[in-house]
């Protein structure tokens, strides 16, 4: 197996505020690694590293075996292959469901209109969103507006997706649909990092959970050992907060 | 109230939650439609009659009847000045589409992030600046009178060219930090979701922040340029034949104030229509707001 994804010493202030203090990971192509942690514990600032989005004080990432964080690099190039997507969904309000996802394969990736269309409506359709491709944004559900973000990074045909807490912004009855799109994604191999606060399902979908603690992963491992006997006290805590919270 | 079931929206605590939306809202208004259209009819009424008698039965009436609102005097110099009105309409409309482009040009460059463009952004504040703190007269006698005076080849000397990008200049630094105020309000997270679909930070610009941000600024923009159209009078200053300088000859020639009355009649009759529009499209812009939420 090749990697899709390597750490290496990553760390990242706000001010003199040290979110992230010296990572390392690594992600195997078609591999999904679940990111868990209290919030604050730096997992959405990783993830945002990784696409860029945040400029990174030091460490090393490479993508698919390219240094990304390297001088000289294009970064747009290197967000077109990386697909995110965002806790508050974060779609064009101006633009239709359909402009939302061709915008970018066209102005980004030079695909043609037609052919642009002709993958938006295929992933719509398989997302069950084909009857809202002429719909505005604002007048979806929170789930179907977050299976949109979905489909809208996925036309880009990323190499690995990013998926900062997808489910919290969103009404307990709609995460069961956005969980399951992202099940599906796992079946089809597709390389996932995957922030999130549902444990269940980072057991269900995960191949290896890794335990972020203020700034720093504490464990890595499969699940079953992370969730039933990690070796770290405050991953025990952690777990055991979440426990009584109701959410596993 | 009729329904228990209607439940108070989420995010109003504290609101009687038996009480429908509606009949809150009427509530705190003031009771039934029709009684408060009969009122509202009736106070304005009242409140003008007042007002009119008192000034029709004030000392000096009969004089400034005469000079300010002499029938056969407005009857005579208002189409003269009408016909004059085209040239400010012509500068004011070609000055709107010039601060269209100028003033987005500016604000965009203005938001340009980073050290690099450190000089282009000072540029551009310093016009908007400067702009904003001279008085519109001076921009038109000093661009009016010293361009010509240059005596430069290819430079144009007609007042009227002068008086259009005299306002352009101006109004282009006011409607700039409309714009920008429009971009600042477009939240991070669009931008953030627009690069990280590999969006340059140009394109981000084009296809996201702006169509959403100019959208915003509408009702302010229009403002800005009921602005400008009253300012196109200021043409008159350089001696150019059109509304104003029309109305005072007239009144020079008749000894009476009417063809001013009949041009803030023109005026008038222009403005208020579009300030009607903006509130309406403030109005539309709140109902869609609302309506959105509370899908």
């Amino acid at each position: 197996m090749t990697e899709a994804i390597r750490i290496e010493g990553l760390r990242k202030s706000f001010g003199d505020h040290e979110v992230l203090k010296g990572i390392d990971l690594a992600v195997d192509d078609h591999e999904v690694v679940c990111l868990i942690g209290a919030s604050g514990s730096g997992k959405s600032t990783l993830l945002r590293c990784v696409d860029l989005l945040e400029p990174v004080d030091a460490g090393r990432i490479w993508v698919e075996g390219i240094e990304i964080t390297a001088a000289g690099v294009d970064e747009n190039a290197v967000r077109r292959r990386i697909g995110i997507v965002f806790q508050a969904f974060n779609l064009f309000p101006h633009m239709t469901v359909l402009r939302n996802v061709t915008l970018a394969q066209e102005k980004a990736l030079d695909r043609t209109p037609a052919g642009a269309r002709a993958t938006a409506l295929s992933l719509l359709d398989r997302f069950g969103l084909a009857d809202k491709a002429d719909d505005y944004p604002d007048r979806l559900s929170g789930g179907q507006q977050q299976r949109v973000a979905i489909v809208r990074s996925l036309a880009m045909d990323p190499d690995v997706m990013l998926l900062d807490e997808v489910t919290s912004a969103l009404d307990p009855v709609l995460v069961a649909e956005v969980l399951d799109v992202i099940r599906g994604l796992a079946t089809t191999g597709m390389t996932m990092v995957i922030a999130t606060h549902e444990m269940g399902f980072a057991r269900d979908v995960a191949n290896r959970v890794a335990f972020l603690d203020d700034g720093r992963i504490l464990e890595v491992g499969p699940p079953e050992e992370i969730f039933s006997e990690p070796r770290e006290a405050a991953t025990r805590r952690f777990l055991d907060r979440i426990i009584a919270a109701g959410r596993m | 109230m009729s329904s228990p079931e209607v439940s108070a929206p989420q995010g109003q605590p504290g609101l009687d939650p038996r009480v429908p939306m509606g009949d809150r809202r009427s509530r705190i208004l003031g009771g039934g439609a029709a009684r408060n259209t009969w009122i509202a009819v009736l106070s304005t009424v009242v409140f003008f009659t007042v007002v009119g008698v008192l000034v029709v039965r004030s000392p000096g009436w009969p004089t400034v009847r005469f000079f300010f609102f002499d029938g056969a005097e407005f009857a005579y110099a208002f189409p003269e000045i009408l016909s004059k009105f085209g040239q400010n309409a012509f500068i004011f409309c070609t000055s709107e589409i010039l601060v269209l482009v100028f003033a987005l040009l500016i604000a965009v460059l203005r938001s340009l992030p980073g050290a690099v463009f450190a000089p282009l952004r000072i540029m551009a504040a310093v016009y908007t600046d400067f702009f904003r703190g001279v008085p519109t007269i001076l921009v038109i006698a000093l661009l009016g009178y010293g361009m010509p005076a240059l005596g430069l080849k290819g430079l144009p000397d007609s007042d009227r060219f002068w008086a259009i990008v005299a306002l352009t200049l101006v109004y282009s630094a006011y409607v700039a930090e409309v714009y920008r105020a429009g971009i600042d309000s477009i939240h991070p997270s669009q931008v953030a979701s627009s690069r990280s679909l590999g969006l340059t930070r140009l394109q981000t610009m084009r296809h996201v922040v702006l169509p959403q941000a100019v959208r915003r600024v509408i009702p302010p923009l229009l403002n800005d340029f009921i602005g400008l159209q009253k300012d196109s009078a200021l043409v008159a200053f350089l001696g150019f034949n059109e509304a104003l300088l029309r109305a005072q000859i007239i009144q020079a020639n008749d000894f009476n104030f009417t063809p001013y009355v009949a041009l803030a009649v023109i005026y008038i009759a222009i403005t208020i229509p579009q300030a009607r529009f903006v509130d309406w499209l403030i109005a539309r812009e709140r109902r869609r707001r609302e309506g959105a939420t509370e899908l």
